[in-house]
């Protein structure tokens, strides 16, 4: 779908008085929206209501539907991020780089919830907000990691500048985790055993509550999806505006000293 | 490629030689961290000790990002960049000489530091093979990977902030590993510290690929 959009903004050249996309979305991603709000309401009536508490959690349980996906899509969007960042330099394409750009936002919201919903579900579970587990570690240096990748591509520079540099730290934000998580585990696991996670989840997930986490995959997936459309043509169309400020100046300008005329302003 | 990194890292080092800022302003404010350390943690109960090589650390990353910073300072003015690019020297190589000589300040700053926990945190110094090993091997990562974000962040109003922020998530397992490598050397079971020894190798490693591959097209842009 992203690719439609793109090749159609892609393949013109910006020519005044051609109609330019003035919302971010189209028939395709109303219908993705309109899927995404029917498996969200779904998820709540499955996670909130038919579904049966936790002998041990009770109805905290229920923030892992959300908790879970979110986790795991969040390092999908930091994956996205690198890929696009290596394509990026590989093919100098804008688009890949503003794939990058969207699905490290994406990454950095998904991870953010991740975080909130985890501690949400801490408190009454451990009694605690936060402990230092080796995961809950690494997904707070993952977040950071993705704010220094953002924080390089809205740099007040030009856009050839800004995207270079945002996509060598895009190129080594999955090294970058892959060594964080490595040296935080050991860091952790060199002192107590990882106990949290081997009781609780993922050992007798069965029935009603799988079908729920199934859904909760779909519906956060959908979600997902549809932000990093929306993100991306967002991004482009500030692009597009930038780049297009500068040639109408130009051409204004040019016109002001009654050489050429705006129309055949070349960028 | 060597003969350019040498060439970079003498330039470096001789400017360090004649201005004296890393001497006369890097080192004292990281000696003025070990004695803010101790302020912040009563030095009679104990805390002081206990957490010696970590607050060592700490304060090594912290006057390391100065050093840095100074490291690509002296590249800002009088266009040095696009003289730099013009210079013919292979980027790689130009990369290869700014991390040593950031290495090379990093380690006279780091055997000061050492002098300076040992006397004030009365620290009995133990495992020299470890230590010594660690050393090496944190400071090989903090340069490599430093001099590679130096020039993420280099030539932008700002520079002092962004760094920071780019760099001291990505060094955390440096902080982490030579922080349990010294606590092992330091507490006489230096085989808990080489595990951690390798680790670090292994960033460093990357790092300096990373940055002999990405330094030319950082420094051809704009």
């Amino acid at each position: 779908m992203t690719t439609q959009i793109a090749r159609g903004n892609e393949g013109g050249p910006r020519v005044a008085g051609e109609a330019a996309p003035t919302s971010t979305g189209s028939r395709g991603t109303r219908i993705l929206g309109l899927l995404t709000l029917v498996a969200l309401a779904l998820l709540a009536l499955f996670a909130l209501v038919l579904s049966p508490e936790d002998s041990n959690q009770g109805d905290a349980v229920r923030i892992m539907y959300i908790h879970v996906p979110s986790a795991t899509l969040a390092y999908t969007g930091c994956g996205l991020a690198t890929l696009g960042s290596i394509m990026y330099l590989w093919r100098k394409s804008q688009w890949w780089d503003l794939v990058a750009y969207a699905s490290a936002e994406i990454a950095a919201l998904f991870t953010a919830v991740t975080l909130l919903t985890g501690m949400l579900w801490g408190r009454p579970t451990w009694g605690v907000f936060w402990v230092w587990d080796a995961r809950l570690t690494s997904t707070a240096m993952l977040l950071l990691l993705l704010l220094g990748y953002l924080a390089v591509h809205r740099l007040p520079a030009e856009y050839s500048v800004r995207a270079k540099r945002a996509s060598i730290v895009g190129l080594l934000l999955v090294p970058n985790v892959i060594i964080v998580r490595q040296s935080v585990q050991w860091w952790r696991t060199l002192h107590q055993k990882p106990t949290l996670f081997s009781n609780g989840l993922g050992s007798k997930i069965e029935g009603l509550m799988l079908f729920s986490l199934f859904l909760g995959f779909i519906a956060i997936g959908l979600l997902f999806a549809w932000l990093l459309v929306h993100r991306f043509r967002l991004a482009w169309l500030e692009e597009q505006i930038e780049a297009e400020g500068i040639d109408v100046a130009i051409a204004e300008r040019r016109a002001e000293a009654g050489g050429i005329a705006p129309g055949e302003a070349a960028p | 490629m060597i003969r350019d990194a040498l060439l970079v890292a003498g330039k470096d080092l001789r400017l360090e030689l004649r201005s004296r800022v890393a001497l006369n302003q890097i080192v004292p404010f990281a000696l003025l961290v070990l004695v803010l350390f101790a302020f912040a943690l009563d030095p009679d109960r104990g805390v002081l000790d206990a957490a010696t090589p970590g607050l060592y650390w700490v304060a090594v990353l912290f006057s390391g990002l100065l050093a840095l910073q100074r490291s690509f300072s002296v590249e800002a003015a009088d266009g040095n960049r696009d003289q730099l690019r013009l210079s013919g020297l292979d980027p790689a190589g130009i990369y290869l000489g700014k991390a040593l000589a950031v290495a090379a300040q990093l380690l006279v700053l780091e055997v000061l530091l050492g002098v300076g926990v040992a006397v004030l945190y009365t620290t009995d110094v133990a495992g020299w093979p470890l230590l010594l090993a660690t050393v090496v091997v944190a400071t090989a990562g903090i340069a490599a990977a430093g001099t590679l974000y130096g020039v993420v962040s280099a030539g932008l109003r700002v520079r002092e902030t962004l760094l920071p922020l780019l760099l001291l998530p990505v060094l955390a397992p440096i902080l982490i590993g030579s922080t349990r490598a010294f606590e092992a050397a330091l507490g006489g079971t230096p085989s808990d510290g080489w595990p951690w020894v390798g680790l670090m190798s292994v960033f460093a490693v990357l790092y300096v690929v990373a940055g002999v591959l990405g330094f030319g097209p950082l420094l051809e842009e704009a």
